[in-house]
């Protein structure tokens, strides 16, 4: 089916080429404005993460995005007439955007994250389509998904559609001030921060009524922790400025982003106004606003705790007092303090253990350029070391969080990097 | 109201206290760029003297250029270390060259090379490629580019100097099978291609086997006439 549409898409396209790409609009200065605004606009919706495979050409296509389906190539969004969307009408494009068709009716998988980009006005996404005519054209033909049967049957998306996708632009709350609701739009929208902090179902699919609530990320294996309970990444304790100041620049007086958070950070929200970040803050701490905070499982129990945190306290003492001191206070915004940091207590011990794993860097931005980094420790410290050290820091200092075990430790080795 | 003025009285007194303790520096971490790269070291020493690993190259005293193009290669992918690419990902050009800039002034105390188990009839195979090159096979001297010391050149040549021999004879290959690429036109490849696995062998136990000198600095830019044009190495 899928080769089917690809041989008859691929024949039409063959009928289209010029050999030349489709020279860029001329721009009066209205054009300018509207091409600038769509720049921006590409940026809060990150579309530079999927749709331009690392070293490549802007929006060419051709990331291979696993799943647990199999893999899945992004498209080529450049305005080349044969192989991009050069012969799309800013009609097609919309319809792309908000109910996940292509020109032809046909059905986008949605790892192309619409079921967040509907809430996209049309004004917005006509601006984000004349920005897009204007980058270079690329000829680039885009690679046919590797989808195990029954998944590449496109009618398969049928059902994740009448399941989990809501058509609809974002609706303002009218109890609720302009910046609540500017922060809203581009939370649930163009940020499609949904994507990764919900629960992904079998079916790659985020019931609405569970929007934020967290959950691992298939395939890359980091927890995106909830944004709507202060026990995990809630952010209802948090003053604004800080989290203005994670989003903006990656480290914060409370934690750093790492994993896929580094990579937002990164293309999209460093570029954002502090206008609109501000706007996002203020959305996100009322998402969080009034539930319990620290976490409610109690700790590591006293079997337990005397063997691995003896262990894990030598490995601490040994390993990490040098940057995140004996009390786990840190020295933050560059060293984050570990002390009643809910991240890495929370039930899922997946991003702590993949931290002493890995390391790692904050994202270098406009507001921290020079990140100071953390380096990994799978090649020095043993399986039981690393659930020694991760069960120590989850419940020394009043941490709330769970014993880890050596098979899972052992288990996250394997995940690969990228 | 008598509680408000508890407070009101309460804060008067802890006013000083409280300016003191602003006043006093809140520890940060050390603004340096050894505080910086401390998630290098563990890997590559902390003087960039590499480490007993035989895998971990030194970076102490390589030109800067060549070091930043190797750090940019490894955050784009064309050059491949999971561990080193997953660092690397989300760092600008500006960072990494100060980064490359720093490991390229230190200088590490000198070091022991490694004990060699290679024959004599093969370190001495290896000291003729190097200095001489073979030219019914189109060998070209590893010193007409890495420098009569071996010490490498500004900007992009690397000194071959204070590494083990694994991690040389693993880097000839990635030259030569193309998974690890330099600006085109990519000399290193050339030259890999041009080599026999005995002569990989035999330069990589000759290199492990020499002491870095006293001074590992790389000889100036356009010092040497290479036999061969470089991407990396702009005339
Ligand atoms: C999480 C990854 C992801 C992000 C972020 C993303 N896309 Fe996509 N997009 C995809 C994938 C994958 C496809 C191909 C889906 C398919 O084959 O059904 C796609 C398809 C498309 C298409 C259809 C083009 C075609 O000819 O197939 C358009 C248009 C598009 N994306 C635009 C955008 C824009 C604009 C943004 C940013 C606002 C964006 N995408 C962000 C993954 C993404
Ligand atoms: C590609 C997946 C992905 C997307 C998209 C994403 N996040 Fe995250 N986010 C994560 C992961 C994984 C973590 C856990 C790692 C961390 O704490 O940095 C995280 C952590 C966070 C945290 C907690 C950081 C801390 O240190 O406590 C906040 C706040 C957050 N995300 C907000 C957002 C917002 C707002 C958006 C949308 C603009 C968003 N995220 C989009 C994956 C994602
Ligand atoms: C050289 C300094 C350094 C050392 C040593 C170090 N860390 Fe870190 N740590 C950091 C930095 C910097 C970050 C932020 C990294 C990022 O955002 O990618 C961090 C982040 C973390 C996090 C995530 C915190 C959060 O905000 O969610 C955990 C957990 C952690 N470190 C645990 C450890 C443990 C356990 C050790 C010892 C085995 C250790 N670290 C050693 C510097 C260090
Ligand atoms: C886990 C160990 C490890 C860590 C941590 C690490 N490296 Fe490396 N590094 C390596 C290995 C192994 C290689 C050789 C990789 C190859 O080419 O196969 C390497 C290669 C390099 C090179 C190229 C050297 C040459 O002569 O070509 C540079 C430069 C470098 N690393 C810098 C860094 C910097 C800067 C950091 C910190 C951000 C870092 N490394 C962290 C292991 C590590
Ligand atoms: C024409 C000049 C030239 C010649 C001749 C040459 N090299 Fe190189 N070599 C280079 C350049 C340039 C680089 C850096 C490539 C890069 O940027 O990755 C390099 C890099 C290397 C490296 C990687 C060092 C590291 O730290 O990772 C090794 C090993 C090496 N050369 C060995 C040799 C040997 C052995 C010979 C002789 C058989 C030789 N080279 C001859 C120019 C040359």
């Amino acid at each position: 089916m899928l080769t089917d549409r690809l041989a008859s898409w691929l024949f039409i396209v063959g009928m289209f080429f010029t050999g030349f790409g489709v020279p860029a609009i001329a721009a009066g200065a209205d054009d300018h404005a509207l091409v600038a605004k769509g720049e921006y606009l590409a940026k809060a919706g990150d579309c530079i993460a999927c749709h331009t495979d690392p070293g490549g050409a802007l929006f060419a296509g051709g990331r291979a995005l696993p799943t647990p389906f199999g893999t899945i190539y992004s498209s080529n969004i450049t305005p080349d007439a044969a192989t991009g969307i050069g012969n799309w009408s800013a009609d097609d494009f919309y319809q792309a955007m908000h109910e996940g068709r292509f020109p032809d009716g046909g059905l986008i998988y949605p790892v192309m994250p619409y079921a967040s980009y509907t809430k996209v006005t049309r004004a917005d996404s006509d601006a984000l389509f004349a920005y897009l005519r204007s980058v270079p054209p690329v000829n680039r033909p885009n690679r046919p998904n590797d989808l195990q049967f029954p998944y590449n049957n496109r009618q398969l998306i049928l059902g994740w559609r009448t399941l989990y996708f809501n058509v609809g632009e974002y609706q303002p709350d009218a109890t609720k001030s302009a910046e609540w609701n500017r922060g809203a739009y581009l939370v649930q929208g163009l940020g499609h921060c949904a994507m990764c902090h919900s629960p992904i179902n079998a079916l790659g699919g985020t019931p609405e009524s569970r929007a934020f609530q967290g959950g691992l990320i298939p395939m890359q294996n980091w927890y995106a922790p909830s944004l709507t309970s202060n026990k995990e990444a809630g952010l209802g304790e948090w003053s604004i400025d800080e989290i203005v100041g994670l989003l903006r620049t990656g480290v914060s007086h409370r934690g750093a982003v790492y994993g896929p958070m580094a990579e937002v950070t990164f293309n999209s929200l460093q570029y954002l106004s502090d206008a609109d970040v501000r706007a996002m803050a203020i959305y996100l701490k009322s998402l969080a606003a009034g539930t319990p905070p620290g976490p409610e499982s109690s700790g590591v129990s006293s079997s337990e705790s005397s063997l691995l945190m003896s262990l894990g306290q030598t490995v601490y003492q040994a390993r990490c007092v040098i940057c995140h001191g004996s009390d786990g206070s840190g020295l933050p915004p560059d060293y984050p303090p570990l002390a009643g940091n809910p991240s890495i207590q929370m039930e899922s011990a997946v991003n702590p253990i993949r931290m002493v794993l890995n390391g790692g860097f904050p994202p270098g931005t406009g507001g921290n350029p020079e990140p100071y980094g953390m380096p990994p420790f799978a090649q020095t410290l043993s399986d039981d070391e690393v659930a020694a050290v991760v069960t120590y820091i989850r419940a020394a200092w009043g941490n709330q969080g769970t014993a880890v075990s050596a098979s899972q430790a052992n288990a996250l080795r394997k995940v690969p990097l990228d | 109201m008598s509680g408000r003025l508890v407070c009101a009285v309460l804060m008067i007194v802890a006013l000083p206290t409280i300016w003191s303790a602003a006043s006093a520096q809140t520890p940060k971490a050390p603004d340096t760029l050894e505080a910086r790269v401390r998630a290098c070291t563990p890997c590559h020493g902390v003087q960039g003297e590499g480490t007993d690993n035989d895998y971990f190259p030194r970076l102490a005293g390589k030109p800067a250029g060549y070091l930043t193009n190797q750090l940019i290669a490894f955050r784009d992918g064309r050059r491949r270390y999971a561990p080193m690419n997953y660092l690397l990902e989300y760092q600008n050009d500006d960072y990494l060259q100060k980064i490359a800039a720093y490991f390229s002034a230190l200088r590490p105390p000198p070091q022991q090379p490694s004990v060699t188990e290679a024959s004599p009839a093969v370190l001495a195979r290896g000291k003729t490629l190097i200095t001489h090159g073979d030219q019914m096979h189109g060998v070209p001297a590893c010193s007409g580019c890495h420098g009569p010391k071996l010490t490498g050149m500004e900007p992009g040549i690397p000194g071959l100097v204070g590494l083990h021999a694994s991690y040389i004879s693993a880097q000839l290959g990635e030259f030569r099978y193309g998974t690890r690429t330099a600006p085109s036109p990519d000399c290193m490849q050339l030259v890999a291609a041009s080599l026999t696995e005995g002569d990989v062998a035999a330069v990589a136990a000759y290199l492990a086997s020499q002491p870095v000198p006293a001074d590992p600095s790389p000889v100036a830019r356009g010092t040497l006439a290479m036999p061969l044009a470089c991407g990396s190495e702009p005339h």
